[in-house]
């Protein structure tokens, strides 16, 4: 079957009242992003309250529905079937044709739903149901009408041309990106930051991102690993400006002036400091974490409360109430999980004590930070200074 | 300063490879089966390739055949030879300190059906002939082991070993990976008694993606491919012959006096020595047996080598932990396990590995980089 247009479905985007357009403007804007690299020639276009994807000639159908399946903001896509507009005698001729040509491979019930755009059409829309539904019992014996719960749904809409459509292919949902502001992701080589950043920019959030890293105690390839999953939550997030920072002369300046066991949190508000600095730099509304309630020593309501102390923005963490098992299921969805798995060291595992401190209390914390008084600023401000910047593509 | 001394996971191609290898895929492409001119001149470079290495090696050029690489090599003479003596015995010998090309191709064979006796080894990493003889049974077919290790650099000592087999029963096939000593060292694998020998282009300044396995005349082996007929049927595919140009090319300038060569390295690798031991808590490997100069394995206790190694590479010198093939899975490495490291050094080592563009000065700087990295990664490693 040759599909010449998609008709795009969005689910909360049609609720937004006169906002409704920023929107949809937003979702053909990512929809063209998406197909891109895609073979073909693709016109994306609204019109009456539904945005559509002509492609005319040829084009890579199953890469085509795979594109659009990571647009934020598709509820649902249907692959049409575009004719010309020859008459109700040819269109019933044409609607049979193609139902057989779907649809003779077993037993289903169906019903038919028309609308036409042309008010002048011969035949209003219960009346094209009706000869429909009749066409196709008549010359499908395999075909009976259900009109509460049918297996297909046959929709024709009566245009300039014909569109004919019977399947509807799951969308992601959510919010094209681009309609919510942005936000600054601390993204590490791990499974949970990728499926917390692709989280928020579900919810129609651009992400910039930052990682730290520290040579020679994290390699290239640590690295490497970083600017990848980056890339594969941007075929989704749209274009992603990643702040590389060398955090090396911090921890070990950190490891020389702090107790061993508060290390670790000590380390994460200086990372939670300077990701907050890059963020209001660059107007992002908020930081974005994997952080789920318990998971590690720095993941206690404990730790949490006292990482989340030094910032001033928000501090979003979409996967705070997750099991791991819940997340590693999403990161192998979104394909993030194959390379979040390969094995190098990474900032956080070296300078790890053995016994850190689970219920770190805010005192003793900014006490043990006073330590670091005589160097830190100018640690900090020379990271912020030589910080790499890239910007990922998918 | 650029220090490269990592020569045993690969090596820089010599300027002139580079250029034959170009010249042969641009200019003379012709494919050695083509009846045509352009053909002719294409079965020159890999009749000129089996001419090199014959040489090189004191065998016959019916016996050269090519591969895409040691890997390949390996696999084709344990599987292929294993396969072609099966009817006769199942059980098969090597060393438990084989690359992972010998190794895994054994532990292929074992859900084949053969039996396989992995031979513990000294705590310098040789292999005793006593050991080996004790493991032969009457229905060993085969036998493997290496002429370099590639991790402590160890040289076995082949020539004992095959008379141990070859006096228990002369029909069992010995195989040697060479890939760490071809063209280094002398190694004729005719008048030793070995059967097959296998070799890589890339370790000695070739092109990668091409390599050779020499099968004594008369010697069974099953193929492992099945094609066009090329090299008797034995490795069938097109030759890679810009690769194979380029490998008897880069054999024929390493074998090149290569006495002086290894003393000149042997001279650089003692100096190295000699100024790591002034650092405490180091330790080399393998030194209680004969090894070769080119490679060089180092424990640094209370550093992790990963972190080093980063550390080094920083200032421009890289090197590997335990071994580059070894190290990308994240176990420890089973070779200095295998020679009984303590295991304060099991995570800790570095594998240094040279080539003839190795200089003091080179030696000098890394020393002085060690000198200053190593007691600054100490204090900032967790114990």
């Amino acid at each position: 079957m040759k599909y010449q247009t998609f008709l795009i479905k969005y689910g909360e985007i049609g609720l937004k009242g006169r906002n409704r357009f920023i929107f949809e403007d937003a979702l053909v804007r990512q929809i063209k992003f998406a197909l891109k690299k895609v073979d073909g020639k693709f016109a994306v276009y609204k019109s009456q309250a539904r945005i559509y994807v002509d492609c005319d000639g040829e084009y890579d159908y199953d890469e085509t529905v795979e594109a659009l399946q990571r647009v934020f903001g598709i509820v649902g896509i249907c692959p049409v079937v575009r004719f010309a507009e020859e008459g109700f005698a040819a269109l019933k001729k044409e609607v049979l044709s193609h139902m057989q040509e779907m649809y003779s491979d077993k037993e289903y019930t169906f019903k038919v739903e028309s609308r036409r755009a042309n008010k002048s059409y011969p035949l209003n829309s219960m009346e094209i149901n009706r000869d429909l539904g009749e066409v196709i019992l008549e010359g499908m014996p395999n075909m009976t009408v259900d009109v509460h719960h049918p297996e297909v749904l046959v929709n024709v809409e009566v245009r300039n041309e014909v569109y004919l459509y019977t399947q509807v292919i799951e969308g992601p949902g959510g919010m094209p990106v681009g309609t919510n502001g942005s936000a600054m992701l601390l993204l590490s080589g791990g499974i949970d930051s990728p499926v917390a950043g692709y989280m928020i920019a579900k919810r129609g959030v651009s992400l910039e991102a930052t990682y730290f890293h520290a040579p020679p105690y994290t390699s290239e390839r640590a690295k490497q690993k970083v600017v990848d999953l980056a890339k594969i939550v941007a075929r989704s997030a749209g274009p992603i400006k990643l702040n590389i920072v060398n955090f090396t002369d911090i921890q070990l300046y950190i490891y020389d002036k702090c107790p061993h066991d508060e290390l670790t949190i000590i380390m994460r508000r200086y990372m939670m400091r300077i990701a907050e600095h890059f963020a209001k730099e660059s107007g992002c509304l908020g930081l974005v974490t994997g952080e789920s309630i318990g998971q590690v020593a720095s993941q206690t309501m404990q730790s949490l409360a006292s990482t989340n102390e030094v910032c001033t923005l928000p501090v979003y963490r979409p996967l705070i109430g997750f099991d791991k098992r819940d997340i590693v299921e999403i990161s192998e969805k979104i394909d993030t999980y194959e390379t979040s798995i390969l094995p190098f060291e990474d900032c956080c595992t070296i300078f790890v004590a053995k016994h850190p401190v689970t219920k770190p209390k805010l005192e003793v914390i900014r006490k043990s930070e006073e330590k670091l008084a005589e160097q830190i600023d100018e640690l900090v401000a020379t990271a912020i200074e030589t910080t790499e910047v890239l910007n990922v593509r998918p | 300063m650029t220090v490269y001394l990592d020569n045993a996971a690969t090596t820089k191609a010599y300027e002139e490879v580079g250029d034959l290898v170009r010249k042969v895929m641009c200019e003379e492409y012709g494919n050695p089966s083509s009846m045509h001119s352009e053909g002719m001149a294409g079965e020159k470079y890999v009749n000129k390739g089996k001419e090199s290495l014959a040489r090189i090696l004191k065998v016959k050029e019916k016996e050269i055949y090519f591969t895409s690489g040691g890997t390949e090599s390996d696999n084709l003479a344990l599987i292929g030879g294993a396969r072609a003596l099966s009817r006769r015995g199942k059980h098969l010998i090597t060393t438990c300190i084989e690359h992972p090309a010998v190794y895994n191709a054994m532990k292929y064979l074992e859900e084949e059906g053969f039996e396989v006796t992995y031979l513990p080894v000294t705590g310098g990493g040789q292999v005793e002939s006593a050991t080996l003889k004790e493991a032969l049974r009457d229905d060993t077919i085969l036998v493997s082991v290496m002429q370099v290790n590639n991790e402590i650099g160890t040289l076995l000592n082949i020539k004992e070993l095959v008379q141990t087999v070859k006096e228990f029963r002369a029909d069992i096939l010995f195989h040697v990976d060479g890939i760490q000593g071809f063209a280094k060292y002398p190694f004729f694998p005719a008048k030793l008694g070995v059967d097959l020998y296998s070799l890589s282009g890339h370790k000695i300044h070739g092109p990668k993606g091409v390599g050779a396995l020499y099968i004594r005349e008369g010697a069974k082996v099953r193929p492992l491919l099945y094609g066009g007929g090329q090299q008797k049927d034995m490795r069938p595919g097109t030759e890679n012959v810009p690769g194979i140009a380029g490998l008897a090319l880069a054999a024929e300038m390493l074998w090149d006096n290569h006495g002086e060569k290894e003393a000149r390295i042997r001279s650089l690798r003692n100096y190295f020595i000699a100024g790591l031991t002034k650092l405490p808590e180091v330790v080399i490997h393998g030194e209680k047996e004969e090894t070769s100069a080119y490679i060089l394995s180092v424990g640094f206790a209370g550093v992790k080598s990963e972190v080093l190694l980063h550390g080094l590479e920083e200032k421009g010198i890289f090197v590997s932990s335990g071994s580059a093939c070894a190290s990308n899975h994240p176990a420890i490495s089973g070779v200095l396990k295998a020679i009984h490291t303590e295991s304060a050094y099991l995570d800790s080592t570095l594998r240094f590995s040279f080539s003839e563009e190795t200089t003091s000065e080179q030696i000098d700087y890394t020393l002085e980089v060690l000198y200053n990295i190593v007691p600054l990664f100490r204090k900032y490693t967790r114990r």
